[in-house]
């Protein structure tokens, strides 16, 4: 069988799917059927999607598709699509970063120097516009355009789409980044303390507070598919987390320099990383392996993969965006297009969800550049709809509202509830078996207390030892010879569990007077 | 180089006006759809949190016509909207459901009515311990020209019965007078105008029942006898042991079959072709209730005494083919739900309980504050419905799955709840899920009970296993659980 887009992982191991019993496996087959029925249906909608996706091919060898300029793709496309290139001269307060909101409708602008603004860009049509006075490290819209969040000098603020504020987030100090997970509405701040903290934005609660004790968090992303955030460091490490658990998930270590920016696509089995190192790499996070490895000529700032698999790099004013590079294969990476920003170092760039268009912040403002292909061109409107009206947003609203996930659902594989948990040894064990395995674990556990050697091993600084120094060395009293054969005994003592470890201990033969007796011998 | 970009026109996904729908267009690409299963999850937690928000089960009641413990009641399977019940004090009653008023009574025997049954044409037949059974016009129709002449000639009462009430005897007359004098409105129809029968037998009866669509119908007392209804007299009687029967029942499907239930714990199963038992089984404690499966005539339950419902595969009586427990008490009435699949119960612990029944325990449990002792209960014939006849002297309506309602729903509505079922059934073994789909507030007596109940099987079940490990091999056989209640099965 061909594996479809459509088709899910399997989670029936093979041998659970032919049990002994009829009915049962009757019912299987019943599921089995409908479950192919459901992907086979699943394709044939296809012919159903209104929309195509946008393209860009060479005719001709000589042609390269990095060749052609915003002003040869704009000649040829159409009018509405050259009005959605549209060019913001932002010189005062700069440089710029920016946020869609998940349906690519309104754009929140946040000018390092404290200027906000927010704005439905395709109809140029501004919801508000803030002079902070304060610095502006990131923003992020919350679920739909109505809230974003603003990362301040101290504090991140929420506000409301006119500009109001609606909260001023004191726990939340000096946060350089902000993620939000739209189905769990979780606020995720990472910056300069260190802390990935997790605020849930629909009851106010702070999740969790996790200490990544890397420093500084460098860059920030989220993986959409999973939730887990993907935290880069000043040590070239990624860590992966989640709000439950207090260590990261995963450390991968990524680059020599620090990780500047870090990016991950959709369905969540690729991460593309730039670095101080000048080194653009990509990975298979399913696996945790490379996948490719670029190098540029000036450390990438900031990376960004579209819906359909581009991969977009700025460095210093140039952008590059590559076509096919989620491969193992170094030759196969073609350079899909580059833009030139002259006289403006690039800050951040980002595709908009469901268009042909790749929007980056620079020093004097914010940018659009038509990118043929790089949008996901056919939506879900039950999903996320760029056309929603107001009773639409209101209504979706509330069902993402009641079906909100639960921060302890994150996990790397989204699928796993609902599933058996095959380490549970006890769902598989009958009551005999059971009995005896706690039976047999508790006479190994029995051995283990008594082989266990328990001296109270003081660290280097233990009071003894303290007290030996401080002792003028040439005294021998009583309270220094007990000292010091206490600490003779901690030693053996600590020999022994040592080679016990090593398995070189060896039960040597017992001591005939036995302890209490010993201080006679 | 061919260059082409993305080009929606926003007039194809917004709506002109605002009365229009807006257009939805759907892409079931799963990648953009994240967090599937997570979200199947939770919107299945969800439904089974409205389920239980929304499970209101108790409809109504009809709550002020009888005076007495109701001992039976009868469906007619021609009209779904009315009822027959039976009370300890003799009167039956035949309700609107629709408007929850009775439409008639009758003072209808001395002592309890027994058995109570609509026949195939519409009649109301009724059995009691004073040694008759009655035969009832329920025609509303005829009773409501009936009550307006009363009102006007209330002299010349005897001649605008056309019925004929050839065996009334002054007794009738009596308690009717005693009826109407007692508590009977005027609105309301009473007594012996609509007896159309009556049928005198040689000692009392304890059960009725009628053939499916002959006229024919059994009854159940000292012996089990068979009456055509056009005679006075039984026309056979199948008694198979001496004691008495106190519950006999058609089969629907099979109607030549019938099953009895005697104080002597037997369950005998006849067959009218034959004028004649089939065969019997002894059970440990005795059997209250017989009822058949409506789809499957082989198939039927026994409501038994020692708390526990016993389904049964006619074909082979040696083992019943289910055991329905939870009841901490006796079960006093079982019926099938028509649909054949669920069955509801009964009990003496003042429960009524809804089983599935492929499972062994029940899917729902229904109680209230006053709802005694229940002696009857029944399925509606649309079955959405229960009907229940308790001690409190009260008949009680009950939704038979508690959060669904009956209204129309729109399309969008349907399709949800459909959507939420199959969730709710592929979720259904997740643990949060699971606690809340079967968490019952239940009295604390009952829940003590049941603890109780639980700790003592276990206790016996563990003596038992000790036993049999401890004695020679085979000496102790195990006995299956479906088969430990039954002492002996014999063919004749």
């Amino acid at each position: 069988m061909s594996l479809s887009k459509y088709d899910r992982p399997k989670t029936v191991s093979k041998a659970s799917k032919n049990p002994k019993d009829k009915r049962v496996r009757a019912k299987l087959k019943r599921l089995d059927d409908s479950y192919k029925n459901a992907v086979k249906e699943a394709q044939n909608t296809e012919i159903l999607l209104q929309e195509s996706a946008g393209l860009m091919e060479t005719e001709t060898e000589m042609e390269k598709t990095f060749k052609v300029t915003q002003k040869d793709i704009k000649d040829s496309v159409d009018e509405s699509m050259n009005r959605k290139a549209i060019d913001l001269k932002l010189t005062e307060y700069g440089p710029y970063v920016f946020d869609y909101s998940r349906n690519g409708r309104s754009l929140l602008l946040g000018g390092r120097k404290g200027h906000v603004a927010s704005m439905d860009w395709q109809y140029g049509k501004l919801h508000c516009e803030l002079h902070l006075n304060e610095t502006v490290n990131a923003v992020k819209h919350l679920h739909n355009d109505q809230f974003f969040a603003v990362a301040q000098k101290k504090y991140t603020f929420i506000y409301d789409k006119l500009g109001t504020e609606l909260h001023r987030l004191k726990q939340h100090i000096e946060v350089k980044h902000l993620e939000f997970l739209p189905y769990h509405y979780l606020l995720a701040t990472a910056g300069n303390t260190g802390f990935l903290k997790y605020q849930d934005v629909s009851t106010g609660v702070l999740i969790s507070e996790l200490r990544t004790k890397m420093g500084p968090t460098i860059s920030m992303k989220q993986n959409p598919w999973n939730a887990v955030v993907h935290l880069g460091h000043s040590n070239g490490q990624v860590s992966l987390w989640s709000p439950t658990m207090s260590k990261p998930l995963v450390k991968i270590l990524n680059s020599r320099g620090s990780v500047k920016s870090i990016a991950i696509d959709r369905t969540g089995n690729y991460m593309a990383c730039t670095s101080t190192d000048r080194t653009l790499k990509v990975w298979d996070i399913r696996m945790f392996k490379e996948l490719n490895y670029r190098s540029l000529p000036t450390p990438g700032l900031s990376c960004d993969i579209s819906d359909t698999n581009l991969l977009s790099v700025s460095f210093g004013p140039h952008i590059n965006i590559y076509k096919d590079i989620f491969t193992n294969d170094h030759k196969d990476v073609k350079l899909y297009m580059h833009h030139l920003n002259a006289g403006s170092k690039v800050e951040m760039n980002k595709f908009i969800p469901f268009e042909d268009i790749l929007s980056f912040g620079h020093e004097n403002g914010v940018k659009n550049i038509i990118v043929p292909g790089s949008g996901e061109a056919n939506f879900d409107s039950l999903e996320i709809n760029p056309f929603e009206s107001a009773k639409q947003r209101q209504e979706s609203e509330v069902r993402t509202l009641v079906n909100k996930l639960k921060p302890d659902m994150i996990t790397l594989d989204p699928n796993v509830i609902g599933t058996i948990d095959k380490r549970a040894n006890t769902t598989r064990l009958t009551a005999k078996d059971l009995a005896e395995l706690t039976n047999k674990q508790r006479e190994v556990g029995a051995n283990d207390v008594k082989m266990d050697i328990l001296p109270k091993v003081k660290g280097k600084n233990s009071s003894l030892r303290r007290h030996l120094r401080k002792k003028s060395k040439n005294v021998i009293d009583e309270r220094k010879m007990r000292v010091e054969s206490n600490l003779k005994r901690e030693k053996e003592l600590r020999a022994k569990i040592h080679a016990k470890k090593n398995g070189t201990f060896k039960d040597e033969e017992n001591d005939l007077l036995n302890p209490a007796l010993s201080r006679f011998g | 180089m061919k260059i082409k970009t993305i080009s929606r026109s926003s007039d194809t996904y917004i709506a002109e006006r605002n009365t229009d729908e807006s257009r939805i267009s759907r892409n079931l690409n799963p990648a953009l759809h994240p967090f599937e299963r997570a979200r199947e999850y939770q919107k299945a937690l969800t439904a089974t949190k409205m389920e239980r928000m929304f499970a209101q089960p108790f409809v109504g009641q009809l709550g002020d016509g009888h005076r007495d413990a109701i001992y039976s009641i009868a469906r007619n399977f021609d009209s779904l909207n009315k009822v027959a019940s039976g009370s300890g004090d003799g009167v039956i009653k035949y309700w609107n459901l629709k408007s929850r008023k009775e439409l008639v009574t009758f003072k209808a025997h001395y002592g309890r009515v027994s058995g109570l049954i609509v026949t195939p044409n519409g009649r109301l037949l009724s059995c009691g311990h004073d040694k008759t059974i009655k035969m009832w016009s329920v025609n509303d129709e005829d009773f409501k020209q009936q009550a307006k002449k009363l009102k006007q000639y209330d002299d010349n009462e005897d001649e605008e019965s056309d019925f004929d009430d050839d065996e009334s005897s002054d007794e009738e007359e009596e308690a009717g007078n005693e009826l109407e004098n007692g508590f009977m409105n005027e609105n309301e129809i009473n007594s012996s105008n609509g007896l159309i029968k009556t049928y005198l037998g040689e000692h009392s009866f304890e059960s009725i029942d009628h053939h499916f669509n002959k006229d024919l119908f059994v009854t159940g007392g000292a012996q089990i006898e068979l009456w055509d209804s056009n005679r006075s007299k039984p026309i056979s009687n199948l008694t198979w042991g001496a004691d008495n029967i106190t519950t006999v029942r058609f089969n629907n499907v099979e109607t030549s079959i019938l099953a009895s239930a005697g104080s002597d714990n037997t369950v005998i199963l006849y067959d009218i072709r034959t004028n004649s038992p089939t065969q019997k089984i002894v059970n440990t404690l005795r059997t209250n209730a017989i009822c058949f499966n409506p789809m499957s005539a082989y198939n039927f339950v026994c409501a038994s005494e020692d708390s526990n419902v016993y389904g049964y595969d006619m074909r082979n009586m040696k083992r019943s083919t289910n055991v329905y427990k939870d009841h901490i008490s006796a079960v006093l009435d079982v019926d099938f739900a028509p649909t054949g699949k669920e069955l509801v119960t009964g009990s003496y612990d003042k429960t009524i309980r809804i089983f599935n029944v492929n499972e062994g325990h029940s899917r729902e449990v229904y109680h209230t504050k006053r709802m005694q002792q229940v002696y009857c209960t029944k399925y509606s014939l649309d079955s959405k419905f229960i009907y229940s006849g308790s001690d409190d002297c009260n008949i009680r309506i009950w939704r038979a799955v508690a959060w669904e309602r009956t209204n129309v729903k729109s399309t969008r509505e349907r399709n949800k709840l459909e959507y939420d079922a199959k969730l709710k059934e592929k979720f259904k073994f997740m643990p949060e899920i699971r606690r809340i789909s079967r968490h019952r507030h239940v009295p604390i007596g009952i829940k003590k009970d049941s603890e109780k109940r639980q700790i003592q099987t276990q206790s016996i079940k563990r003596r038992e296993n000790n036993e049999r490990l401890h004695s020679k091999k085979g000496s102790k056989p195990f006995k299956s659980e479906r088969e430990k209640h039954i002492v002996a099965n014999t063919y004749k």
